[in-house]
């Protein structure tokens, strides 16, 4: 660390790690409500739990970008961040809107839209509040002595992304043009500018501990995020096929969704090639591992396991089934989890001053985690191809074939336990990191 | 070899491109003539349908045009498996209705919204989906659904 104010990323990470363990708390009433336990029914119904899980997912994962850009930033632009008041201002205000959003989902207080649930009131609130992230980013960055590649994709990809928020929030008579316009939020994020936040976070990250020049890594970050928007951006057209609009979606779809898991795949081939290219290794081999984790599950999440459904003669038969929750768990997990996951691993030392960097216990976290998600993935899976099968093929009733099917929701609940006992193992290392301090200002990185 | 100039060059120009080509394929295709989306029989009861379907969260289990939970049924083409008498009976029960073990809502609506979701499904099943409502729907037996797509 080498600016006081970088140390507001770490409270951006706590209430991160915060949230993921609600999270995946509501995951675990939906997987016992799949196999008939589902006492909380009238409390907790499942579409509440759903929302709440999904909600939490896409704030815990904004807030370790706003995290991320809070700590990348000023060592990008050489400066301290303009007002670190403001930016915890920002924080708290962040958590308000995202408690009151989660609450009202217990009330019946939603907008019935997968994953843009908060209610337009506290839309406008979130507005305002990415706005002033916003500022104190940008502003930084352009006070700053230097302006890198790196900092600008971060920057682009979290200005993007508030400007995608906004076609969500446009009201329609149609169910057709809702879900048209919800799709420029949802997939415009997760296939286009999240991956510019991961694709800068990820050059950041193979930065400081591969050692390799700066030109040659944000070179191919270019590249990457190129193919990416070359074919995320009309690779949208895989939400259209079966939705009523235009058959030609079903040819421009195609072809360009067929072409985004590229981007994926450069991106794990960049993080491995300038690992093996790099000569300084960083002490830090936990944020190695979640950094090269990050690129590779990533590429098999959401490339490989997307690719399996984005054709539309098979997407004609998996659409809105659990093949869909197969891919969405990984790809979200691989991308944009672990990224988190590896910035706060990385950055976590420097501002506490704790060289936690090689311990069993974080070791463990990644392994557990991993293949507890893999078992999740593959229960999701089995479960979704059964379904298909007999729901969409042999036309079997729904219920009859979600009986069917139940088992392998008891194997996910396994899984995803051994999950969970690796996320719990990263949040302990993160408390036994201690808090940050200035301290931490003096310690000189070793690959600097 | 490539140089970050022309990397940055093919970002920027690769991004532009596609994205106009985006905007022009959705003008394209919401325009007259090539709207599928059955917008003109949205009637101020289907609207009422929609709003009551998005204020409860519907789609937090149920999927419709494949959008939502995987916990309950499908709801595109519901009245074509179920018949409107059925649909009225689930939506209007004062108990969660679990005919398979598996509870929905109690959400004891009136007659009259009833009708309105109704109306809202009703106005769902005559989209032309590309095939997925013989995907969905009982009738579809025994057919290959994309055979009939040349026609
Ligand atoms: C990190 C990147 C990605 C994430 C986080 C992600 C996540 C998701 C999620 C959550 C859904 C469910 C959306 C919904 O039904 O509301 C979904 C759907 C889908 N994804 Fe991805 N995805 C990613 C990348 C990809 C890629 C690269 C492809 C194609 C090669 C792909 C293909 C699809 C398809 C075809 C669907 C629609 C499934 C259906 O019809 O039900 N995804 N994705
Ligand atoms: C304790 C661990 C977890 C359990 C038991 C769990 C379980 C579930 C269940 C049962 C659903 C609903 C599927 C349906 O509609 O029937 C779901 C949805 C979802 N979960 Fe999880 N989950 C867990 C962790 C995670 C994690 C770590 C992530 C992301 C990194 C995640 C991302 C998602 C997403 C994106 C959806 C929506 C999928 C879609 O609509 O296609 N979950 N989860
Ligand atoms: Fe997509």
């Amino acid at each position: 660390m080498k600016y006081k104010s970088q140390k507001v990323a770490y409270w951006f990470f706590a209430f991160s790690m915060l949230l993921l363990v609600l999270q995946l708390t509501y995951g675990f009433i939906m997987g016992f409500a799949r196999i008939g336990m589902d006492g909380l029914h009238d409390f907790i119904p499942f579409n509440t739990a759903r929302a709440v899980h999904t909600n939490l997912l896409v704030v815990w994962l904004l807030s370790g970008f706003m995290g991320a850009a809070y700590y990348i930033i000023p060592e990008e632009a050489q400066r301290e961040l303009v007002s670190v008041k403001l930016a915890y201002v920002q924080l708290i205000s962040l958590a308000l809107v995202g408690v009151a959003a989660i609450i009202g989902y217990h009330f019946n207080w939603w907008e019935g839209r997968k994953f843009l649930e908060i209610p337009r009131q506290l839309d406008f609130l979130v507005v305002v509040n990415v706005l002033l992230f916003l500022g104190l980013i940008l502003v930084t960055l352009f006070k700053g002595k230097r302006k890198t590649t790196t900092a600008l994709v971060l920057s682009m990809g979290l200005l993007f992304a508030a400007l995608l928020y906004l076609p969500g929030m446009l009201p329609f008579d149609s169910q057709v043009m809702d879900s048209f316009f919800r799709w420029w939020v949802v997939h415009l994020w997760v296939e286009g500018v999240w991956e510019l936040i991961m694709g800068g976070i990820l050059s950041f990250l193979l930065i400081k501990l591969t050692g390799v020049d700066r030109e040659v890594i944000e070179k191919w970050l270019y590249v990457i995020v190129g193919l990416t928007f070359l074919s995320g951006v009309l690779g949208t057209g895989h939400h259209y096929y079966y939705i009523g609009v235009n058959k030609i979606w079903l040819i421009v779809g195609g072809i360009f969704s067929a072409m985004e898991p590229l981007a994926f795949l450069a991106m794990a081939l960049f993080a491995v090639n300038m690992y093996r290219k790099g000569e300084k290794k960083h002490p830090n081999k936990i944020a190695l591992f979640w950094t090269l984790g990050s690129a590779i599950v990533s590429f098999v999440g959401a490339g490989l396991l997307g690719f399996a459904h984005t054709l539309p003669q098979t997407n004609l038969y998996t659409h809105g089934t659990l093949v869909t929750a197969m891919h969405g768990h990984l790809a979200f997990w691989g991308a944009y989890g672990m990224i988190v996951l590896a910035i706060i691993s990385y950055s976590l030392p420097n501002m506490t001053g704790r060289k936690l960097y090689d311990g069993a216990r974080g070791r463990a976290a990644f392994w557990t985690a991993n293949i507890g998600m893999v078992g999740m993935t593959v229960a999701f899976g089995v479960a979704g191809v059964a379904q298909v099968y007999l729901e969409r093929k042999l036309k079997m009733d729904f219920m009859v074939v979600q009986n069917e099917i139940s088992i392998h929701f008891v194997v996910l609940i396994i899984c995803a336990s051994l999950f969970t006992a690796g996320i719990i193992l990263y949040i302990i290392d993160f408390v036994k990191h201690g808090r940050p301090n200035d301290e931490a200002l003096e310690m000189v990185e070793v690959s600097q | 070899m490539l140089s970050k100039k022309q990397a940055r060059a093919f970002f920027l120009g690769g991004t532009m491109v596609t994205f106009l080509i985006f905007i022009g394929l959705t003008i394209y295709s919401f325009s007259k003539g090539q709207d599928q989306s059955n917008y003109g029989n949205i009637t101020e009861q289907v609207v009422r349908g929609k709003k009551i379907w998005e204020a409860n969260n519907c789609m937090g289990c149920h999927t419709i045009l494949g959008e939502g939970g995987y916990y309950a049924p499908e709801l595109t083409k519901v009245l074509d498996r179920r018949g409107p008498g059925y649909v009225k009976a689930v939506l209007m029960s004062p108990i969660p209705w679990e005919p398979n073990g598996r509870k929905m809502v109690a959400y004891g609506f009136s007659e009259e919204e009833a009708a309105d979701l109704i109306a809202f499904f009703d106005w769902i099943d005559d989209i032309d989906l590309n095939g997925f409502d013989r995907v969905v729907s009982p009738l579809a037996k025994g057919e290959d659904p994309l055979a009939t797509e040349e026609e």
